[in-house]
């Protein structure tokens, strides 16, 4: 884990090793300016005291001083660039990772876990990261040189120290293991806390019209009391680690104060040397809290940095053949006893035995219930997923042996869950043709009948789409969204329910422009209601991931039973959608 | 996750409101707690003046305690415990008020927080719909989240710390004046140099760190909409072009980020080395003036006094910080008490919904078990009427806007008798769901009014209207919890038969039953693992376990497919019998055989009958069925 994330430093390297070099002489600089404090004292004041030694002490502490402060800003300037360069590459690494994503790997991850994981984990990871280059260099280092150099002041005031030392460590060791435990759950608890209220307001018609209110002020009321509960227990261990380490350094200031004073007494040391030992006392508890510090921020950001290395370490599940195919003849499609399973294991195949003939040009639709497969079914044409078994041709071409980019260029389709993005209507039509003039857009626009509300806007073309495509209506959205597959100028497209808030009349009128203006491509059409397909080619009837029905509308409707049910029920009782 | 915070600066209160809000806290803080809150400023009072005590203690302890013996042959020793007897007490002393102090705060933070997160839910609770509708989610969700915590911190380290400091400085001050106010004055005038200093740094910091923060919110937005649309790049070949976008938009944040670190990092070893320097020029001008002879002054009282001087910088530095988390958190406060401080929805009806036992000469008696009977109880003036409760629903002259500006019903006049299925149907937008919220008052009629079995709604207590209608939703939202709670949520004591009864009703029991735990499968993430369809089932569920009198069906079955629907159909036919029934459909089929069909545009009913009439009238609705043949 800790060799993915080092190999994303890359060009920071250096700055990655200058910040805690930086970081050491600041050090050397902060535990040696007590150390010539103690001669100061001891030597410029003693007897009638010598004025040109304090002077000349004074300025060597001056002068190092300021190293420290040379020291300590390039350290904190270098570790700056260290960590958020770090940060950017692990954005990008991650990024360009999941670009190379199969939709089986996002399916695995799902898409907010990926966020999560590409913003506030990633954050968290450059702040531990900051942190270990400067205070773990820092804070060890800071104990071992005070120490070294109060052994050098005084050996036998020094031992004090020894002891001391263990003793707060493992004080310090229990409480944040302690502790830990209670964070923990407090945590979850309060991702509880979050999930109830977003929950409650998401639902708030339903919690208003079954009258729940005070059924969810009281589940509410549940989680706040376990949350406070927990956390004061967490903090009454808590609120010990302060008066403890307190408690430790006084008792030894008052030892200081004891023993050095009658070392002092005796002339075995000077003042200036019993009063740099407190100085030394100081830094060695600070250098202790810090540490404290730095194991609970290194506890939870672990968490976040397996995470991300997860993602970084997942294989994308499809990959180009060597040498592929980078040309579709035609829009033929050949399903040859294709099996596919999302999950391995026996009996899970959601599609089984498909073997079927699409040729060049023509419509097909394809109806079924709910959980028939049916966009499974497409999905494999543009080799989103691979099959599990059997082989699926394109063109003539097995869909593995193309290159994807090429496939998926030839291969257009409108997803059931359509996205829009931010930006004006031009640039999400773009995304079908780079190069799309006006006019080709228009072409598109028409012909998904987008043009009679896009000609609308006063900016045309130009109207800004909000983000998720909030500003316009669902119907809208999918004319767009047929448009944009339509730039790409398919050999096949294929529309997963993609009408389904379409009104009737507007989506007869893109299926007839369909026939009349791109003749040549071949058209998928899944839909729930019959209309939609009654007039196709073909018509594939989906049930349970297989194929129970093949053939136009007539033969269907007189030889397959699924077929003549779902029909009767929308149709000849009279039915159907009317957005 | 909880939703993240708007980026930037939390917008700074006026100075008035500050006041008010400030003093509201303190009020909720300290309820209850009084007792506990005197005795924590007591021993951070205690704790300062005990610490600049137990500094001075070290010029006893050098010029009384050692510096006299020092070369003496026989040298008495009790000066010497004397002193350090002295700061044995002192020490310990702190030690145990700084623990009291810390103790005593965690039930005073933690049930002021709790109390706070619990009156919001309740205030919002009882918020109207048009509340919701105008405030934004995450917005709300914050309120829980971040703005809580900004309190916490402040209850527990911004106000003690800040009032610690002040005291420290105080104290300590006193202390340095009456070693020597000649050092003191020179220790203030490198004080001011040191502040300013810092002020300047912090100044820069935060212009970097608003940047920093605004363009952290642009990647952070970018990788939420590109991450949720991966599987459309994917279909579109878009790669190239997404990972262009995000590199120009990382490389900017990268830039705004590392100015912002680079001021926070050299923020430390700047202050740290200052106060050093500051600790140099009083011991070396100490020693000169020691030296020298210019002032009355021991070694023990240069010691002690540099000791001062380091106790000095801290408390300064750290008031600035925690006055700007106080500002902070009074930001928060403020939008917490604005939430609690929400009108509720106003509930001005008297008649409430009572179970009755029909007597066998027909009149009724309230009673408390289960009949399967219901009466509003209407208050009169001499006591109270019941009136059966048939499901009878009347408008008369409904007009409606959700704002003043934007009438969306207009004039509208319908009724529907007991039992009787009427169905809204029209383009999206002309007012069908409109006319069902106003049924369970979820909006207010403008003018007009709606008649519930010869009630006035706006007469009958919101609740006891609500619980008289069923309601199954177009989109359905489900609660983290396992299945059979989903559908309880209901009917809060409906059995656990009662449960799969009406699973099987909605035909969701066939499903439910496949799932791994069946009826006891935990449903997460707003039911994410289900289908649009199933959840819908589900819903239908829920509304058939609370049985209600009458039903309202908002495109209830537009996720079903049309085969599914079909299966369904019968449970639904089930639950429908014998009940008042407003459905609205999309499909056609759904509203075939009711009673009658309103057909809606722009709030107006165009059109109304049986499906027969209304097709024998060859006009929208005609149009509307026919769509499909049109163009044929």
């Amino acid at each position: 884990m800790i060799k993915k994330i080092a190999s994303c430093i890359g060009e920071y390297k250096k700055n990655t090793i200058l910040a805690p070099l930086l970081m050491i002489m600041e050090v050397l600089m902060d535990t040696m300016i007590p150390y010539i404090m103690a001669s100061l004292i001891n030597k410029g004041l003693s007897g009638n005291g010598d004025y040109n030694y304090v002077v000349k002490t004074g300025i060597i502490m001056l002068v190092m001083s300021v190293l420290g402060l040379a020291f300590g800003m390039t350290s904190g300037i270098n570790a700056a660039i260290a960590s958020t360069g770090l940060a950017k590459n692990l954005r990008t690494a991650l990024f360009n990772k999941v670009q190379l994503f199969s939709f089986e790997n996002i399916d695995r991850f799902s898409s907010s876990s990926l966020i999560t994981r590409l913003t506030s984990d990633v954050t968290n990871v450059q702040n531990t990261f900051q942190m270990i280059i400067r205070m773990c260099v820092r804070a060890p280092l800071m104990m071992v040189f005070a120490l070294i150099m109060s052994f050098k002041l005084n050996a036998k005031l020094a031992l004090l120290f020894v002891v001391a030392v263990p003793v707060l460590a493992v004080v310090l060791y229990f409480i944040i293991t302690n502790v830990h435990g209670f964070f923990k759950r407090m945590f979850k608890e309060i991702d509880n806390l979050n999930n109830d209220v977003q929950e409650n307001l998401l639902n708030i018609r339903t919690v208003k019209a079954y009258v729940r209110e005070s059924y969810e002020i009281d589940k509410f009321e549940r989680i706040s009391e376990t949350i406070a509960t927990i956390a004061k227990k967490a903090e009454r261990i808590l609120v010990l680690q302060m008066p403890v380490m307190m408690l430790v350094v006084n008792v030894i200031n008052i030892l200081l104060s004891l023993i050095g004073g009658k070392f002092a007494i005796y002339g075995d040391i000077q003042v200036g040397t019993l009063n740099t030992m407190f100085t030394y006392t100081m830094q060695i508890l600070m250098s202790l809290m810090m540490v404290s510090f730095i194991m609970v921020m290194l506890v939870m950001s672990i968490a976040s940095a397996e995470r991300i290395t997860e993602v970084l370490s997942e294989e994308p599940t499809l990959a180009n053949k060597e040498n592929p195919v980078t040309e579709v003849k035609n829009g033929e499609i050949r399903f040859e006893h294709v099996s596919f399973a999302y999950e391995k294991g026996e009996d899970k195949d959601v599609l089984r035995d498909i073997d079927l003939v699409i040729n060049s040009g023509e419509t097909v639709g394809i109806v079924g219930g709910t959980g028939s497969s049916k966009s499974t079914l497409v999905q494999l044409i543009p080799r989103l997923y691979d099959v599990t078994k059997g082989s699926l041709k394109v063109g003539g071409v097995d869909v593995r042996n193309y290159d994807m980019k090429a496939l998926r260029d030839s291969v257009s389709m409108v997803l059931q869950k359509n996205e829009i993005f931010s930006g004006t209507i031009a640039s999400n039509m773009r995304w079908g043709d780079k190069e799309a003039t006006y006019d080709d857009i228009k072409k598109a626009l028409d012909l998904s009948c987008a043009s009679e509300f896009v000609d609308k806007y006063e900016d045309g073309y130009e109207y800004k789409i909000e983000q998720g495509g909030t500003n316009v209506s669902g119907g809208q959205k999918q004319r767009l969204c047929i448009a944009r597959a339509l730039l790409k100028k398919p050999k096949i497209l294929i529309l997963d329910d993609s009408t389904s808030a379409v009104d009737m009349k507007t989506d007869a009128l893109i299926r007839e422009g369909f026939k009349n203006f791109i003749p040549d491509t071949t058209k998928i059409i899944i839909a729930q209601r019959i209309s939609s397909v009654m007039d196709a080619d073909k018509i594939i009837v989906l049930d349970e991931g297989r194929v129970v029905g093949l053939g136009t509308h007539d033969e269907l409707y007189k030889n397959n039973d699924i077929y003549r049910e779902v029909y009767d029920s929308q149709v000849k009782g009279g039915d159907d959608d009317a957005a | 996750m909880p939703p993240r915070r708007p980026m930037g600066p939390p917008p700074k209160l006026p100075k008035g409101r500050m006041k008010e809000v400030f003093v509201r806290l303190i009020k909720i803080v300290s309820k209850g707690y009084v007792l506990n809150l005197v005795i924590v400023f007591a021993c951070i009072i205690l704790r300062a003046i005990l610490s600049a005590y137990g500094v001075s203690l070290l010029k006893d302890l050098i010029d009384d305690g050692i510096r006299p013996m020092v070369g003496v042959a026989n040298p008495d020793f009790h000066p010497l415990y004397l002193v350090v007897e002295k700061m044995a007490v002192t020490y310990i002393l702190v030690v145990i008020m700084a623990w009291v102090q810390s103790r005593l705060m965690i039930n005073v933070s933690q049930d002021a927080l709790r109390n706070l997160r619990n009156a919001m839910m309740r205030k919002m609770q009882t918020l109207s719909l048009k509340f919701f509708d105008t405030n934004k989610n995450g917005d709300l969700m914050s309120r829980y989240t971040n703005d809580i915590d900004t309190i916490r911190q402040m209850i527990s380290q911004g106000i003690p710390n800040l009032f610690s400091s002040i005291v420290t400085i105080i104290a300590v001050f006193y202390g340095m004046v009456r070693m020597s106010w000649q050092l003191t004055g020179f220790v203030i005038i490198c004080l001011v140099v040191i502040v300013t200093v810092g002020k300047f740094l912090a100044g820069k910091s935060s212009i970097f760190y608003v940047a920093q923060q605004k363009s952290l919110g642009k990647v952070n937005g970018y990788i939420e909409e590109m991450l949720n649309g991966q599987k459309v790049i994917k279909v579109f070949n878009h790669e190239e072009e997404a990972v262009a976008d995000f590199k120009t938009l990382n490389e900017d944040l990268c830039n705004n980020a590392k100015r912002a670190s680079i001021f926070a990092n050299i923020m430390m070893p700047v202050m740290a080395q200052m106060s050093n320097f500051l600790y140099f020029f009083v011991a070396v001008f100490g020693a000169a003036v020691i030296i020298k002879g210019y002032l009355p002054i021991t070694l023990g009282t240069l010691i002690a006094f540099l000791q001062y001087t380091k106790n000095f910088t801290n408390p300064i530095t750290q008031v600035s910080q925690e006055v700007t988390s106080v500002v902070m958190a009074m930001a928060g406060a403020d939008r917490v008490f604005t939430l609690i401080d929400e009108t509720p929805e106003v509930d001005e009806g008297k008649v409430t919904l009572v179970r009755v036992r029909v007597n066998a000469d027909g009149t009724m008696e309230e009673c408390e078990e289960r009949t399967e009977h219901w009466a509003w109880k209407k208050p009169t003036e001499d006591g109270f009427e019941l009136v059966e409760l048939k499901g009878f629903v009347e408008f008369k002259n409904v007009v409606f806007g959700y704002n003043e500006e934007k009438i969306v019903l207009n004039d509208i006049s319908l009724y529907a008798k007991p039992g009787q299925k009427i169905a809204f149907v029209g383009h999206t937008g002309a007012g069908k769901t409109t006319i069902t919220n106003l049924i369970n008052r979820f909006y207010d009629v403008n003018s007009g009014e709606i008649i519930y079995d010869g009630i006035n709604v706006n007469d009958i207590k919101k609740s006891d209207l609500r619980r008289s209608l069923g309601i199954v939703l177009q989109d359905t939202h489900l609660f983290t919890g396992t299945i059979r709670e989903n559908i309880r949520y209901g009917r809060l004591d409906a059995t656990d038969e009662d449960v799969v009864n009406a699973a099987k009703l909605a035909n969701a029991d066939y499903f439910i039953r496949h799932l791994k735990d069946g009826y006891d499968t935990v449903i997460t993430g707003d039911g994410g693992m289900l289908s649009q369809g199933q959840r819908q089932l589900l819903s239908i569920a829920r509304a058939a376990v609370a049985d209600p009198p009458v039903l309202i069906l908002d495109e209830a079955t537009s996720s079903i497919d049309t085969r599914t629907e079909r299966i369904v159909q019968d449970g639904m036919d089930k639950l429908m019998d014998g009940r008042t029934v407003f459905v609205i459909a999309h499909r056609l089929s759904t509203v075939r055989n009711s009673k009658a069909i309103l057909y809606l545009e722009n709030g107006k009913i165009k059109e109304r009958g049986t499906h027969e009439e209304l097709l024998s009238m060859r006009g929208d609705y005609y149009k509307l069925y026919t769509g499909a043949y049109e163009l044929e």
